[in-house]
């Protein structure tokens, strides 16, 4: 199989989910990789960012802030806030979380599998971050997309049953990686996009998931 | 009634062995000069902590952390506390991990009289373990029992002497929820007006909840 260097993986991935998203959408997204994805909506779709920490708006990074700390992300960088955007409380990013209201998430996964079941939180015996708010908002949020890498280290990400601690049950609808578009169905996981540059049988040979090719599969780009 | 103090006495709320709640997430909202106030001018352990995230790098809070002052915290996420992952790794220190939106509606409950939460979030991962879980209307749900302080420590930008509170921006977080859940409510504010001088629509926590307020960058 190809080699694809790491910027150009985050670059087919981001770039893919982007066209997810609808004008209008409130959308959260993970720190690192997902954040990318607000980088390459096209010119007619405007969407909300929500930060879990109490904000619907979020814009670009502050450079020059107050020193404050009163408009910052959830990672604590001070950040602008766009007009028609929103502060409030934590419960109130929560409901909006939990309570169905987030159109979409994207978020990375250490483990993702066939039946949906998303791992993303904790690697025991490494190191104990906590779940901190990504447990309310794949349970709530209507559409879950995992934005990662498909394999690390060589290992596939994608798998029959995850191994690691979940993050929540059958959360995920879709997994898009550089080699591929995935959906999980009620069926199994099914390859609806591949890279044009890789074969379905590459695609397998680094997912340990059963795939169900789709007959309609299409190139990702 | 003028609930103003001084930082000194509003410290002396907090003993060995209390339960404290401290508001704020990462960098915003945090009532530093209380927590910095206690760290300094009293020598109280054993504290249980409840906070989001028991502070960022270098804050008041990771420093108190730091000198073995807490026996246990109760938060949501440890990742950018390089202190408190150490003593969690080293086993020093006793920790219970809420996903943050169970987190803040655990306290909101125990305000608000409820029994608890009922809530989808956790069900089938190992925050589920030894809960009790309902299901209603065929969707499976843990219940989570409230979540209360003995003393609170919140931030706001402004209040009145009676204990109306104006926060701004995100620096609400978890200081809203938690001055509804504590025996003792002191809120840290940047500026303290008359009674009378917030605008009742501009009121983000009513003075009900609140029993003290300090100045901040008042000496202590």
């Amino acid at each position: 199989m190809i080699e694809i260097e790491k910027s150009l993986k985050r670059e087919i991935i981001v770039k893919r989910i982007a066209k997810e998203f609808e004008d209008g959408f409130n959308v959260n997204l993970g720190v690192g990789m997902p954040s990318l994805v607000a980088n390459y909506l096209p010119d007619n779709v405007k969407i909300m960012l929500h930060g879990e920490n109490g904000m619907l708006g979020m814009g670009e990074h502050e450079i020059n802030h107050d020193g404050q700390y009163n408009s910052v992300d959830a990672g604590g960088a001070p950040v602008k806030v766009v007009p028609g955007g929103a502060f409030f409380d934590s419960c109130a990013a929560f409901a909006m979380a939990r309570g169905g209201h987030l159109d979409c998430t994207v978020l990375g996964a250490l483990e993702v599998d066939q039946e949906g079941n998303l791992a993303n939180w904790w690697v025991p015996g490494v190191r104990m971050p906590g779940m901190g708010g990504a447990m309310d908002i794949v349970v709530g949020a209507k559409r879950v997309i995992v934005s990662m890498e498909h394999t690390s280290k060589g290992m596939p990400k994608i798998l029959k049953r995850c191994s690691l601690p979940l993050t929540a049950v059958k959360c995920v609808d879709t997994i898009v990686t550089e080699l591929g578009y995935f959906k999980v169905t009620p069926e199994g996981l099914v390859l609806k996009e591949i890279n044009p540059n890789v074969t379905v049988e590459e695609v397998q040979s680094v997912t340990e998931a059963d795939l169900i090719i789709s007959p309609n599969l299409k190139a990702m780009f | 009634m003028n609930k103003v103090i001084s930082k000194k006495e509003a410290i002396a709320h907090v003993h060995d062995g209390s339960v404290l709640m401290v508001g704020g997430f990462n960098t915003s909202g945090d009532p530093n000069e209380l927590v910095e106030a206690l760290r300094t001018k009293t020598s109280v352990k054993n504290i249980t902590l409840i906070s989001t995230d028991s502070g960022v790098t270098d804050s008041p809070l990771t420093n108190m952390l730091s000198e073995g002052r807490f026996k246990k915290v109760i938060g949501t996420f440890f990742g950018a506390n390089k202190e408190i992952q150490k003593r969690v790794n080293e086993g020093t220190i006793e920790y219970e991990l809420v996903p943050q939106g169970t987190f803040v509606e655990r306290i909101r409950s125990a305000g608000a009289g409820l029994g608890g939460v009922i809530t989808p979030t956790g069900v089938g991962t190992v925050v589920a373990e030894g809960k009790q879980k309902i299901n209603i209307d065929g969707r499976e749900y843990l219940i989570e029992k409230p979540l209360r302080g003995e003393v609170a420590f919140i931030r706001a930008e402004i209040a009145d002497e009676s204990g109306n509170l104006v926060m701004i921006g995100n620096a609400k977080n978890t200081n809203t929820v938690m001055a509804m859940a504590a025996d003792f409510v002191i809120a840290q504010a940047n500026q303290i007006v008359k009674t009378g001088e917030i605008d009742p629509d501009d009121v983000t926590v009513p003075s009900i909840y609140v029993d003290a307020i300090v100045l901040a960058g008042e000496e202590i």
